[in-house]
């Protein structure tokens, strides 16, 4: 064969891989948005689950997601932050700084249900809190921590050199440096980071079956007293996530409209994960312009 | 005097904060990363210490737990005692992520290649944000997918329950598309440009550009691709329990049901009392997780090693 027929011909063959790697998102996408579009209405969205009827929603679900986000997110970004900021400003190569990075290299790769079990011998036994929101988002801190310090390790690394040492000349202390000049040039590279992490943990599941639990209490949303168990605030109450719910309903749930609930939430839960998605390319095309200045 | 000493006050009253705080600062953030050790060794020192009661408390041989594929964790004395030989699910994990990456290793590389060097432009801002999306996918979705999807179509049309070893092969193929697509693109483009134009200078055509210059030289970085995708794939839980039925049999063939370490773990982990042999055994499995992903994580460090020496 002709070097060039060859060619061609592999040329043919990138493309058509290239083409099914877009079919497949497009059709997985496309599925879930198509079968949850009917599914999804108002009361879907904000009723409980139906017990063993027809016709239970998913609000509590929602709800529980989105406050252990903020939970997991409320630990992860402080300390993340901070040990990014140690990486980056003040480490030095040695034995120390090399056993860090070891670390977040083993938290990273590490399966998330191993995790979960290292949450339910710690965060649920050993502290008797049971199932909990707390030990849950304890759980997915342990995840999300090691992205969390790369990612502001990174940012904080991008700040240009020029900007400390404008500062230093100025007789600003390091610390203040860092509070004042580089912080505040690395957060928006900070925040698309943070988004992206988010996605991941509204979609975590496996870590939460035995930290967060599998039910939810019934709640009541005008209970705003966050020691009551029915409070919907309350962090140490068990709660079951969006993610839980899709493999609880498909592997032990009675109800009989299974197909229309696991529908729904799926959809819910790849639109917001669509969003979270769509909002960290918006900021980092905003970070693209501003350093191009355009 | 008095003057000199208030004096005195006053400046290491100006100074002393900015560097106290400087001090403080320093120590916080310090303990922060400290903070990443500690919780490293304290996941692998509790799991592993449960992970042994098995062999340590009830003596149950690392031969049978490794090798045997007798699973009766709950069977009564009177019927010939327990037994818990954990073969089928270490064979099940190792089958479905190495028949995943097989499949899902070639389609990777084809794309990362097509990102990389057929249609750097366009090509590469369609893929770029479908692999973050596919990365950003839920790996519970996955399942339900190939649960409502895929379970229905193999038995319809290739026959046996749907609930297989191919479904779970097929949902954990897609899953580590990003992994690898990611890691490979990065080592393709870090190449230097003049290994390819001395290759089209010589005359070769792009094909053989790509084939005898480009992926051997970044031969690196693609395996440390496949293998992160495999560790991915590896320790995936609820995507593969969906949708391979959990039968605790060594599969014969693609359309058998398996179950794996993780599905097993999922499965068994709320239903047995703490401190039983069956409980036990499920923390030596999660032992062997993380066993192997330090397995994965040493692999990646000497291929890294040898890549860079040649």
């Amino acid at each position: 064969m002709r070097a060039q027929t060859a060619d061609r011909i592999a040329t043919g063959f990138f493309y058509a891989g290239a083409g099914v790697v877009v079919l497949i998102l497009a059709g997985l996408i496309g599925y879930i948005l198509y079968h949850g579009a009917s599914s999804i209405d108002w009361a879907f969205i904000t009723s409980p689950p139906g017990g063993l009827a027809a016709g239970g929603g998913i609000g509590p679900q929602i709800f529980n997601s989105f406050y252990l986000l903020f939970l997991t997110m409320f630990i992860t970004i402080p300390i993340g932050l901070l040990a990014g900021i140690y990486l980056a400003e003040f480490a030095k190569p040695g034995k120390v700084t090399e056993a860090i990075r070891l670390s977040i290299e083993t938290l990273t790769s590490l399966p998330s249900i191993v995790v979960g079990l290292f949450g339910l011998l710690i965060f649920v036994n050993y502290t008797g809190w049971g199932y909990t929101l707390m030990s849950g988002a304890l759980a997915l801190t342990v995840i999300n921590l090691p992205m969390m310090v790369r990612i502001s390790e990174e940012a904080i690394r991008n700040v240009p050199m020029e900007l400390r040492e404008g500062s230093l000349a100025l007789g600003a202390t390091q610390w203040q440096t860092i509070c004042k000049v580089v912080l505040p040039s690395a957060f928006l590279s900070i925040m698309t980071g943070i988004i992206i992490t988010s996605g991941r943990v509204f979609g975590e599941a496996a870590a939460l079956l035995f930290t967060a639990g599998m039910s939810s209490p019934p709640l009541n949303f005008t209970n705003l007293d966050i020691t009551s168990p029915a409070s919907p605030w309350n962090p140490f109450r068990p709660a079951e996530t969006l993610a839980v719910h899709i493999w609880k309903v498909n592997s032990e749930s009675l109800i009989p409209d299974v197909r229309r609930v696991a529908d729904g939430s799926a959809a819910i839960l790849i639109l917001v994960v669509l969003f979270f998605n769509i909002s960290a390319r918006w900021l980092g095309r905003r970070i693209h312009n501003k350093l191009t200045g355009q | 005097m008095g003057k000199t000493v208030e004096t005195v006050v006053v400046l290491t009253k100006g100074i002393k904060p900015k560097k106290q705080r400087y001090q403080l600062g320093r120590r916080i953030s310090f303990l922060c990363a400290l903070l990443v050790i500690v919780l490293t060794l304290s996941i692998v020192v509790f799991i592993t210490s449960k992970g042994l009661s098995t062999f340590l408390i009830n003596n149950v041989s690392l031969k049978e737990f490794l090798f045997s594929t007798e699973w009766f964790p709950d069977r009564t004395l009177e019927e010939g005692g327990p037994r818990v030989g954990a073969l089928t699910f270490i064979f099940g994990s190792v089958a479905v992520s190495m028949l995943a990456v097989l499949i899902s290793a070639p389609l990777s590389f084809i794309t990362a290649i097509f990102m990389v060097e057929i249609a750097p432009g366009w090509g590469q801002r369609l893929l770029q944000p479908c692999i973050e999306l596919l990365s950003g996918i839920p790996s519970v979705v996955y399942g339900y997918i190939g649960l409502s999807v895929l379970v229905p179509f193999i038995r319809e049309y290739l026959g046996g329950l749907g609930f297989s070893l191919l479904a779970g092969v097929m949902v954990l193929s897609v899953m580590i598309i990003p992994t690898i697509v990611s890691v490979s693109v990065d080592s393709l483009r870090s190449l230097p440009s003049h290994l390819k134009e001395a290759a089209y200078a010589l005359g070769s055509t792009r094909w053989q550009t790509i084939r005898l210059i480009l992926i051997p030289a970044a031969k690196t970085g693609l395996f440390t691709g496949v293998i992160l995708g495999l560790a991915r794939a590896f320790g995936e839980a609820l995507a593969v329990q969906m949708v391979i039925g959990n039968t605790k049999q060594i599969p014969q063939s693609l359309l058998d049901q398996l179950t794996t370490l993780t599905s097993g773990i999922t499965m068994d982990m709320g239903y047995t009392v703490v401190g039983s042999l069956w409980n036990n055994t499920l923390w030596s499995m999660a032992t062997i997780l993380l066993l192997m992903s330090f397995f994965f994580i040493l692999l990646i460090r000497i291929i890294a090693k040898r890549g860079a020496n040649c």
